[in-house]
């Protein structure tokens, strides 16, 4: 896993239907072994680049490799190195878990025995052994989703997408696919992942992609990304008025934020522990009284809302189409 | 990962007859998994039978047969025509549903899916023979044929039960729902097999509808199954049976693997 080429190129991506542009000209790399999110809300062209990448659809201008294969020259070559994981799980309703494994597993030209083996482990890794004879039409969403991705690593390939992969889990499941997904990055498997989840891209990407109305807008670490939003703000609650007009007199030029109401005024700070114990000691020189701190450092959903403009709302299937 | 996984190194084309026949027992695994249509396939036929020859035995005549005989090859017929819609609806659901976008990324034979469907319904039609004709000796039914005519029949009903499944998977690509899909499939059939000589002699049929009923495939077949199965003359209705299921075989399944390959690629 010591190579740290390029496995994933895609470059200037277009398509369109109709008139309607989807993608204007995408462009993402990703390194062996690493982990990107593809973040943005629905409609802003994450599953179009997915199923472009697996050789699902066809675009209009641009190019994109996977393991030095041309997804439109070479499809074959490309089915043979991924696995996908789609929004709906992709898997027979009618067959058993362990018969939809071991299926899928000869359809990548897997021997027999070989499948049937894989099919064991893969039951095993995802807990699903106590399930593994019933058929799919039984299993809970949270099993069908991971049965799903069991499915797409049947064949341990280098390159895994993962399509909005916990949409519509419940927390508890979420989080247990959360896990499955790190094992799969700490066993080096290259990843991408789309997630209209800002918390999801922020938890498990090492690089993160925001995707918006077919365009890439912003691209870093969860950290870079966190930083062209601002530092990190300290809010200081005092306890009286008379606390609250010392702290505003002695901090001065430093307050970016005052709220009357609750006595809260707001600091910029770079460095949390320095800035934090100043902060106070100067507080206490005033005899000012402080109810509580915050520090209040960015999260993605700060990113998303000064990039776009819009708050990334959670309920995602209202208006799109 | 532990394991070690091992591949099939077999030649391309070997490696698609494989993919073939995988889907074909995933399909098998459907006809015997989805117990609802498994009953249909059950009792369908059975009910085609006994409520026709027990409806129309005493007000048609069909001269020296008796009407159990004669309604057997129409009802086999109607029976693996009935069976063969299934291959529309499994097609059109595997097409609306996420799975065939698992199986369009993986490496293998994609036209496997349909092959899978259309196959299987060997089996399933199979199944509705054997139960249709297990309860036509019951009731009376008092064939003549021979292990050779039988043998016949067999082959008959297996080319139809293709040349019928291609044309459904045409229907099942083409269709926009999986309901629109029966509705199709009902208007199509049902008055092929009632405009035919399955359950009347077209000669006593109105006029305008005679001349149709006596010149549709379903007729030659009927019939030539009739001639095989009771001894009844054949005249050139094996012949046209034969003709009209090869042609169907010829123009459906280019057809649907166009549909197929437009459906899917990219």
């Amino acid at each position: 896993m010591a190579k740290k080429d390029v496995v994933i190129k895609v470059e200037n991506l277009q398509k369109s239907y109709g008139k309607n542009e989807v993608l204007k000209g995408v462009d993402l790399s990703i390194q062996r072994g690493t982990m990107l999110a593809l973040l943005g809300p629905n409609g802003a062209g994450k599953t179009t680049t997915v199923r472009i990448m697996s050789t699902l659809l066809g675009y209009d201008g641009g190019a994109v490799t996977i393991e030095g294969h041309d997804v439109k020259r070479e499809p074959d070559a490309v089915r043979h190195v991924i696995g996908l994981t789609g929004q709906s799980a992709a898997v027979d309703e009618l067959l058993t878990g362990r018969e939809n494994l071991i299926m899928m597993g000869r359809l990548y030209h897997l021997t027999r025995s070989s499948a049937k083996e894989r099919a064991e482990e893969l039951l095993e890794q995802f807990d699903l052994v106590k399930a593994a004879d019933r058929k799919l039409s039984t299993y809970s969403g949270g099993m069908r989703r991971r049965l799903d991705l069991a499915v797409s690593l049947i064949a341990t390939p280098p390159v895994i997408f993962l399509d909005e992969p916990t949409t519509g889990l419940d927390p508890r499941s979420r989080i247990a696919m959360w896990d499955i997904i790190n094992d799969l990055k700490k066993q080096g498997s290259t990843i991408l992942l789309t997630t209209q989840y800002l918390e999801e891209a922020d938890q498990l990407a090492d690089r993160i992609v925001v995707i918006d109305g077919g365009k890439v807008i912003a691209e870093g670490t969860a950290a870079e990304l966190k930083r062209k939003v601002g530092e990190d703000r300290l809010e200081l609650t005092l306890a009286d008025d008379k606390s609250f007009k010392a702290a505003k007199d002695i901090l001065g030029k430093e307050v970016v934020d005052t709220d009357e109401e609750n006595r809260v005024v707001t600091v910029m700070i770079n460095d949390t522990n320095k800035d934090v114990k100043r902060a106070l000691e100067l507080l206490d020189g005033k005899k000012a009284k402080l109810l509580s701190i915050n520090v209040h450092k960015p999260t993605l959903d700060d990113v998303f809302l000064s990039l776009t403009g819009k708050l990334k709302a959670d309920d995602e299937s209202g208006e799109e189409q | 990962m532990a394991t070690k996984l091992v591949f099939d190194k077999k030649p391309k084309f070997l490696l698609s007859l494989s993919d073939s026949l995988i889907m074909i027992g995933r399909s098998s695994r459907h006809i015997i998994r989805n117990t609802d249509q498994l009953l249909g396939t059950f009792f369908q036929p059975i009910m085609f039978l006994v409520l026709f020859s027990a409806v129309y035995s005493g007000a048609v005549r069909t001269g020296d047969i008796n009407y159990t005989n004669f309604i057997m090859a129409g009802i086999i017929v109607q029976t693996v025509a009935f069976g063969s819609t299934t291959t529309a609806i499994a097609v059109a659901n595997d097409m609306k549903r996420g799975i065939i976008d698992r199986f369009r990324s993986l490496p293998m034979s994609n036209l496997a899916v349909i092959n899978g469907h259309v196959i299987s319904d060997l089996f399933r039609n199979g199944i509705s023979a054997l139960v249709l004709i297990v309860t036509g000796l019951v009731i009376g039914f008092r064939p003549t044929a021979s292990l050779g005519d039988w043998l016949l029949v067999l082959g008959l009903l297996c080319l139809l039960t293709l040349a019928l499944s291609w044309l459904n998977a045409i229907i099942g690509l083409a269709a926009k729902s999986v309901e629109g899909v029966q509705w199709l499939t009902f208007v199509l059939i049902f008055p092929l097999t009632m405009a035919s000589s399955a359950f009347i002699d077209p000669s006593t049929m109105t006029s305008w509808l005679r001349g149709f009923a006596e010149n549709q495939p379903v007729t030659h077949i009927v019939d030539a199954v009739r001639s095989l199965l009771l001894g009844t003359p054949m005249g050139n209705s094996g012949w046209l049976a034969i003709a009209w299921i090869t042609g169907v075989l010829v123009v459906s399944i280019p057809i649907a693997a166009y549909l197929f390959r437009r459906k899917t690629q990219v």
